[in-house]
């Protein structure tokens, strides 16, 4: 009963950390689900181009990232460049660990949602481009206005399984040290020991977050879904 | 005003086209018929340049459109297209599938350009169809949006890919009625076509294609009821 009551006191303490620390994960995760978005539309786009340079610059991208672990991505990029940086030129060179967990996640998702974009792209039915271009419409315009918006209704389920992998992923910029929800829970660990509780507070906060984004996702689904029954 | 001289399209190996030579007047309605796989969808899609032609020149109005200098996007605008399956974009309500080339393309107003679209439809009969999606939309309906849209382009020609085929056979009739209405019109119209009653009533002229060439052309008359050759007397006992 009193290690109960010592594991609820615990949990009560670090709590305020956790919620600073959950801000700092979703900050983290929506920046780089916005710019992975980005990046993955572009190297999507460039898979499907006719441009070869175009195409083996996308595939040389998302193979890369997808065939590597995120872990050693985190660490090439936050302890491996500024490494590089200071060989070749001889200064020091430091990056703001959120900053460097924004640009890593961002390049990261951009791989898995440029798949993500091309299967979507490559769902619509070849006569919607047919009947664009058809009309004097040309390619980079019937990309926009016809096949874009119908694949992004696609894509929004995957997408959505994205943002909670990337959510959860995030979890590994502990280890450069930003202070997202699972390093504050450590961080109050390594001062009073209490693994477990906080551990489980830690995956409790992290199974809320993933259960906000899916509901987020089939609400924005059903918004969207109306007009798209064919 | 089409003129099209000794047309080849291969696909890889694949010979579709074996030469296909042939003049279009202005207002002229020519049906196209013959079995599946002779090429007639491929000969349609390469008077609009979906399909690039192999070899072999076409002109429309004079203009080489077969030449490697010319606009396509240009050359799209003239010819409107209606497709089997419709393809309206159901993202789109009515009004913006028909309006939204001549926004863009055309470069017109919105106002000016849904106010056009708006007289189309009620052209083809959809006015009160307007603001839904296609999805709620019967296939006949479907498909005299389709040509709306293609007519909004004010295009010099329109080319129909089978355009009743996937149609329940009591929407065959409002769609053939929308067609004969624009060749009465004097739309000059290329239709692949397996209505028959509608080529015997409307076409000005019917060419028979099988294996990548016409086999055979002339007046409905001379093809439903004097064929000479063997090829399209056998395809029209089957078809009719
Ligand atoms: N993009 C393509 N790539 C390869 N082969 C093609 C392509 N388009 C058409 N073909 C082939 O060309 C031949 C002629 O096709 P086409 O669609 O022009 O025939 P069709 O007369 O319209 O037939 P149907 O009445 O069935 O529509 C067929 O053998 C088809 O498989
Ligand atoms: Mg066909």
């Amino acid at each position: 009963m009193s290690l109960l009551s010592t594991y609820l006191e615990h949990i009560i303490k670090v709590l305020p950390d956790l919620i600073v620390g959950s801000m700092i994960t979703i900050e983290i995760t929506s920046f780089s689900l916005f710019f992975g978005m980005i990046l993955g539309t572009i190297s999507g786009l460039g898979k499907l181009s006719r441009k070869r340079i175009l195409r083996y610059l996308s595939i040389v991208y998302i193979d890369f990232i997808r065939g590597t672990p995120l872990l050693v991505q985190i660490l090439l990029f936050y302890y491996g460049l500024p490494g590089l940086y200071s060989n070749v030129t001889g200064n020091p060179l430091s990056i703001d660990p959120i900053i460097a967990g924004i640009i890593v996640c961002s390049i990261n998702s951009g791989a898995y949602i440029a798949e993500i974009v091309r299967a979507g792209i490559q769902s619509i039915d070849r006569g919607q481009m047919e009947a664009a271009r058809s009309l004097g419409m040309n390619e980079s315009m019937a990309m926009r206005e016809i096949i874009l918006p119908q694949a992004f209704r696609r894509i929004i389920p995957p997408l959505g399984n994205e943002f909670i992998a990337l959510l959860k992923d995030s979890s590994l910029l502990a280890v450069i040290g930003v202070h997202e929800l699972l390093k504050t829970g450590q961080l109050y660990i390594s001062r009073t020991f209490a693994a477990f509780p906080v551990y489980i507070a830690v995956a409790l906060m992290y199974l809320i977050l993933t259960i906000l984004i899916s509901r987020l996702v089939a609400y924005s689904e059903r918004r969207l879904g109306v007009s798209d029954r064919n | 005003m089409i003129e099209i001289k000794d047309l080849h399209k291969q696909f890889g190996e694949l010979q579709v086209l074996k030469g296909i030579s042939i003049d279009i007047k202005e207002s002229e309605v020519v049906c196209v018929i013959g079995p599946s796989g002779s090429g007639k969808s491929t000969f349609l899609r390469c008077i609009n340049l979906l399909e690039m032609p192999s070899s072999g020149e076409i002109f429309i109005d004079d203009e080489k459109i077969t030449d490697r200098k010319i606009n396509i996007n240009k050359i799209r605008e003239e010819a409107g297209m209606v497709f089997q399956h419709f393809n309206l974009f159901p993202h789109k309500t009515t009004i913006q599938n028909v309006a939204l080339a001549p926004i863009k393309v055309r470069k017109l107003s919105k106002a000016e350009a849904e106010k056009r679209a708006h007289d189309l439809l009620k052209k083809v009969g959809l006015e009160d169809k307007a603001n839904v999606y296609p999805s709620a939309l019967s296939g006949g309906q479907k498909q005299r949006v389709a040509i709306a849209r293609a007519l909004a382009m004010h295009p010099k020609l329109m080319l129909f890919d089978e355009p009743t085929s996937a149609l329940d056979p009591e929407m065959v009739g409002e769609v053939l009625g929308v067609m004969k209405d624009l060749a009465q019109a004097g739309m000059t119209m290329v239709v692949v076509t397996h209505e028959m009653g509608f080529a015997r009533e409307v076409a000005d002229r019917v060419l028979f294609m099988d294996d990548g060439l016409i086999v055979e052309q002339g007046t409905p008359h001379d093809i439903f009821s004097n064929a000479k050759h063997e090829r399209t007397r056998s395809f029209l006992s089957k078809v009719l």
